[in-house]
């Protein structure tokens, strides 16, 4: 049986989402940029697989004391003076590719992989943490007004206020000494959930107030007028007819969102407070790196240049969902504006 | 508009306010160290402990050593717990750099951010434009710390083109300090220049939609000046707001820029403070730097109430 032809439908009977997704097929940037991250993210889901049946080794094992043949010449992994082995690409068979990280003697390339799954886990995951608050908050806000939406609003001005590395670094090093207790839940000081949370939580105010903001307009079209009259509820009107109406919005502002995250905690864990010992992620790599970065540049360079790919990519597939997205000047230049405060004070 | 303006230094005193105490229950409440424990060294006696507990006020109620923190902090005879030094001279201390650091950088990125902003929306849709684009995004997606030290690494220490280390003040040796902040401004900066390009260009995109600068053009202006005098000075006004926000933020210390650098300013001292769980320093620092924030806020809000008598009225419009 022949398919049916649903093209007959025409522009005509497209849905917006429909209409984005044909905007966003031609956005070559944006495709090339999401291409490029698909490849990260298979990348640093491959790390099993190379750190298994290639280099034979985990992220946190050691190898200082060891040598190794590359290219029939036995070397060590760790020299005398404490140098790490430079990268040896094939050379060993594909051990220590990109050579050791320190003189802890751990292959570098391993810890590539296993910090950028770190890495996105803790960005993706804190960026859906903001999200759904954000939203909640904003909904609520917007949509009751008057004394719930001064309370949200100066809850958010003090955070907003708050310099947020600082707000960040405080947050990740004191729960990093004691740890967290959520009812009966405890997490440790160590955990990679700490500095979800901690990103997760100083974002939410960036994304909650454009987010109100739009609210507070869509709040007023007859749509809510509408549903209210045939007597939907608060709940109904906020998540059935609002929530639907912010969908585009909220997806923009996720993936910018995910890339700002990227940025903070490579930042957090740069300086000690994000990912702790002897887990890896990009940023701390970068701190490990840079201990040796006058003879082993490449260790810095290359968490680093992760880093950036990353956030670039999510960067130009964000500006690329927001042209396909939003036609509506204010919201994009609202979401500029929010994100560049989120990333002014994370500097 | 005398009534608005006094509505949003009161809203100003009390996010102050909330912030403090915010600061001083995430280093109380959440059980990290005590203080006095870690002041009294290790293997101290139980009575040196306890000695310190009871000279420090570590065993009054928490509203009673907020109280007294808060008193010390504007009197201005704050001791930090590590190395009991004055918090005000180091915090004193620290501001030229800080400062220098901020202005200079806030400069490249004012001057480049236009200038990218500009010529990316003059040529909208372009070739240049789309590199601008891309040269921009990446600014933003560059990680600050790790650019500074990746320059560091191949302009200071390798070719000893820059200075590595250090501040020197302006007063002494002018041109040294310049040459001694170059790198740290332009690794600010970078960050800036690709997002107020960005902001720019959206901006003036919008703004070449409006009627008066069709208006403008029926007028027979040529298209440099409908773009200089009508779009890109009613452009700017969105620029000029996010710049007043960020250089308040900034003022509260480039943290990461600072330490790496070894400006020793006001950021670097934060972070010196934070890893000792020195809370009075923090406290200062942080209220100091939202002192800023708020500050810039509530100049940026009044200047628009100011200009726009619709937001004196709705207080609800922002």
């Amino acid at each position: 049986m022949p398919a049916e032809p649903i093209a007959n439908a025409g522009p005509a009977g497209s849905s917006p989402w429909a209409l984005a997704f044909r905007d966003l097929r031609r956005n070559r940037l944006a495709l090339a940029f999401f291409a490029l991250f698909v490849l990260i993210v298979a990348f640093v889901l491959a790390a099993p697989l190379w750190a298994d049946h290639v280099a034979d080794t985990g992220p946190n094992a050691t190898h200082t004391l060891e040598r190794i043949t590359v290219d029939g010449e036995r070397r060590d992994v760790v020299n005398p003076e404490g140098r790490p082995i430079d990268p040896v690409w094939f050379g060993a068979g594909g051990k220590f590719f990109l050579g050791a990280d320190s003189r802890l003697g751990r292959d570098e390339m391993v810890r590539v992989m296993y910090g950028g799954r770190v890495s996105l886990f803790i960005c993706i995951v804190a960026a859906l943490i903001t999200t759904v608050l954000a939203t909640t908050f904003a909904l609520l806000a917007g949509y009751f007004r008057g004394a719930t939406d001064s309370v949200i609003s100066r809850t958010m001005d003090v955070i907003w206020a708050f310099p947020v590395l600082l707000l960040a670094i405080a947050l990740g090093l004191v729960l990093a000494v004691g740890g967290l207790q959520i009812g009966p839940l405890h997490i440790s000081g160590s955990s990679i959930w700490i500095p979800i949370l901690v990103i997760g939580f100083v974002s939410i105010p960036y994304m909650a107030r454009p987010l109100r903001g739009e609210v507070l307009s869509l709040r007023e079209k007859e749509f809510v007028e509408a549903a209210e009259a045939q007597g939907a509820g608060p709940l109904r009107v906020m998540f059935g007819e609002l929530l639907p109406n912010l969908s585009s919005t909220i997806i923009v502002f996720f993936t910018l969102n995910v890339a700002t995250n990227m940025l903070l905690e490579s930042a957090l864990s740069f300086l000690g407070v994000g990912v702790q010992p002897p887990n890896a992620s990009w940023g701390s790599m970068i701190a490990t790196g840079n201990e040796l970065i006058t003879s082993a540049p490449l260790l810095t360079i290359i968490p680093g240049t992760m880093i950036l790919l990353t956030a670039l990519s999510l960067n130009v597939i964000g500006d690329g969902l927001r042209d396909a997205l939003d036609s509506k000047s204010k919201v994009r230049l609202e979401a500029h504006a929010g994100m560049a405060e989120s990333k002014g004070t994370s500097v | 508009m005398g009534r608005f303006v006094l509505r949003r230094l009161l809203g100003m005193v009390v996010v102050l306010f909330a912030i403090s105490v915010l600061t001083f229950l995430i280093f109380n409440v959440i059980p990290a160290s005590d203080p006095a424990r870690s002041m009294a060294g290790k293997n101290a006696s139980p009575q040196l402990v306890a000695n310190i507990t009871e000279e420090w006020g570590f065993d009054e109620p928490l509203p009673q050593q907020y109280l007294t923190m808060m008193g010390k902090i504007f009197s201005g005879d704050l001791i930090s717990y590590e190395g009991r030094e004055p918090v005000d001279e180091r915090i004193v201390e620290g501001i030229p750099a800080t400062v220098s650091l901020c202005i200079g950088a806030a400069v490249i990125w004012m001057f480049f951010g236009i200038l990218f902003g500009y010529l990316s929306a003059v040529r909208e849709g372009g070739k240049l434009d789309r590199v601008l684009t891309i040269v921009a995004v990446t600014g933003i997606s560059v990680p600050v710390f790790w650019l500074a030290a990746v320059l560091l690494n191949y302009l200071a220490y390798e070719t000893g083109i820059f200075p590595s280390y250090g501040y020197v003040e302006f007063v002494d040796e002018p041109l040294d300090w310049a040459y001694h902040l170059i790198l740290p401004w332009i690794t600010l900066a970078i960050v800036y220049v690709g997002f107020y390009s960005r902001v720019l260009r959206s901006s003036m995109i919008d703004v070449m939609d409006e009627d008066y600068v069709r208006t403008a053009r029926a007028k027979g202006l040529s298209e440099r000046r409908v773009m200089t005098r009508h779009v890109l000075r009613n452009a700017l006004i969105p620029i000029v707001t996010l710049f007043g926000l960020d250089v308040g933020a900034l003022l509260g210390g480039a943290i990461l820029v600072e330490g790496i650098f070894g400006l020793n300013g006001v950021g670097q001292y934060a972070v010196e403070s934070l890893t000792n769980l020195d809370l009075p320093p923090i406290m200062a620092i942080v209220l100091y730097g939202a002192f800023f924030v708020v500050l810039f806020n509530a100049l940026v809000d009044i200047a628009y109430a100011y200009l726009n008598p619709r937001v004196r009225l709705g207080s609800s419009a922002r």
